[in-house]
């Protein structure tokens, strides 16, 4: 296909060059924030709000929204991807390093894994590799541009894994299962990736 | 929904392959709005809601990629996307005044699992759509006239459409025809319209016209809502504060898409 490309007669570029190639293949630039979920948005209280981690055998730690808040910050400022076709670039965000949030699990004992599963108000899922959140490249947010995060962006926390395709980024997260195998989430069930790099552009089941 | 997210998946499906489809005809819908008809060599078939992504290759190399919903019914000879022209979009424009009967266009799909319905699911039918919205639902609508009239009768249906005026209302004539229908109701609610002869709530959609317009959550309908993001947003809160459940509402959000 790369080979010989199908030419769309009459078609030329309208939008601005993407110079510093930070453009994934087929995504163009939005400076908004578009919004994309397959039901209501729900909305937590941040009383009974709280985030877990499980291991396969059942053990888990849980954090309060306080105790959570109390973890180390990070500031990342990151661009996305959705895999609607739309890129937002130096998105600022505020949130926990799922690093952190592991060394305390394997300190309270909790069972590693090669996986986990992001589960979520509302029931959704999402499934990643964990050297995919590992090693400063995800986090758990709670602020973006400055200000909490609004519930129809995901709020009060949702993940982030800006170099994934960004529904990967669960809305309303409300704690990790660590697997020992790969299972998949919602999207993934209905014909979306089950890992997503936008730069190999991995949209939907069977992509290379 | 998280006990059905549980299960394996058995079976290394099939690359969504890019394909060329021809444009066997384009059809004029409303001043922003025009219908493709397309012949896909290899069309595996679609569910009513889905969509599929178009890629467009200029002659220098430049790419862009869009997703459109699916207006035809899945029963139908050709796949139909109808496109709403976005002034200052890229791809909107081409597919809506450059394409022509006898082009090429490069797609792939059927895309999408979730925002679909057939009328093997039981139960009352909610549409709720804001503008554009209207295109997955109407592929549920025409989906559903070519069912028998027992299987219509199981699925009864109320649409809720929310458009600028009404020459802004896209496919006005055949839902005009669907309303033949017993088991069709079908509301328009128009926001700017100024003239009194349209038919239709002359207001956005809000709480007491999902009363008057929609079934009773007590119904149990299946709902989709589609639209820009504000209108869906606020549809499916209302929707649950009405006490429809929340795993029953679907939703498709659609931002500028240009």
């Amino acid at each position: 296909m790369a080979d010989s490309p199908f030419i769309a007669r009459g078609f030329h570029r309208h939008r601005a060059a993407d110079p510093a190639n930070r453009l994934p293949p087929g995504q163009y630039e939005t400076n908004d924030f578009p919004v994309l979920s397959a039901g209501p948005t729900p909305r937590s209280s941040l009383a009974t709000w709280d985030f877990t981690l499980r291991d396969e055998a059942g053990n888990t730690l849980r954090w309060s929204w306080d105790e959570f808040q109390s973890l180390a910050h990070e500031t990342p400022m990151v661009d996305i991807h959705c895999v609607t076709k739309w890129s937002k670039f130096d998105t600022r965000w505020e949130g926990v390093s799922i690093d952190t949030l592991l060394a305390a699990a394997r300190e309270k004992g909790i069972g590693e894994g090669a996986f986990v599963l992001a589960h979520c108000d509302g029931g959704y899922t999402t499934n990643l590799p964990l050297g995919d959140v590992t090693g400063g490249k995800a986090w758990v947010v709670f602020s973006f541009d400055g200000a909490p995060l609004e519930p129809e962006h995901g709020g009060p926390a949702r993940l982030l894994v800006p170099h994934l395709y960004f529904w990967k980024s669960a809305k309303w997260v409300r704690g990790l299962r660590i697997l020992q195998h790969d299972q998949p989430g919602f999207w993934e069930q209905l014909g979306y990736h089950d890992r997503g790099d936008p730069w190999k552009e991995q949209r939907y089941q069977g992509d290379p | 929904m998280e006990g059905a997210a549980l299960s394996r998946r058995s079976v290394t499906p099939a690359r969504l392959e890019w394909q060329v489809a021809n444009v066997a005809d384009v059809r004029a819908e409303t001043d922003r709005t025009r219908t493709l008809v397309l012949r896909v060599p290899a069309w595996s078939g679609h569910r009513a809601g889905q969509h599929l992504d178009v890629r467009l290759v200029s002659e220098d190399g430049y790419r862009a990629e869009r997703s459109y919903s699916i207006a035809s019914a899945p029963e139908a000879a050709a796949v139909e996307l109808t496109i709403e022209r976005l002034e200052d979009g890229e791809v909107s424009p081409y597919l809506c005044d450059v394409l022509q009967p006898g082009d090429g266009l490069e797609v792939r799909g059927p895309i999408g699992g979730y925002f679909v319905w057939t009328t093997m699911q039981p139960g009352p039918l909610l549409l709720v759509a804001g503008g554009s919205g209207i295109v997955p639902l109407m592929a549920m609508l025409r989906h559903r006239t070519h069912a028998d009239a027992k299987a219509r009768a199981n699925v009864p249906v109320r649409l809720l459409y929310s458009a600028r005026t009404w020459m802004d209302v896209i496919y006005k004539d055949e839902l005009e025809k669907l309303k033949s229908d017993a088991d069709v109701s079908i509301a328009f609610a128009l926001t700017r319209e100024s003239s009194a002869d349209a038919s239709g709530f002359r207001r956005r959609v809000d709480r007491a016209m999902l009363e008057e317009a929609a079934w009773p959550a007590s119904d149990m309908p299946n709902v989709f809502v589609c639209g820009p993001t504000p209108f869906t947003e606020s549809v499916a809160s209302l929707l649950v504060e009405l006490g429809h459940a929340p795993a029953n509402v679907r939703t498709e959000r659609f931002g500028p898409t240009g």
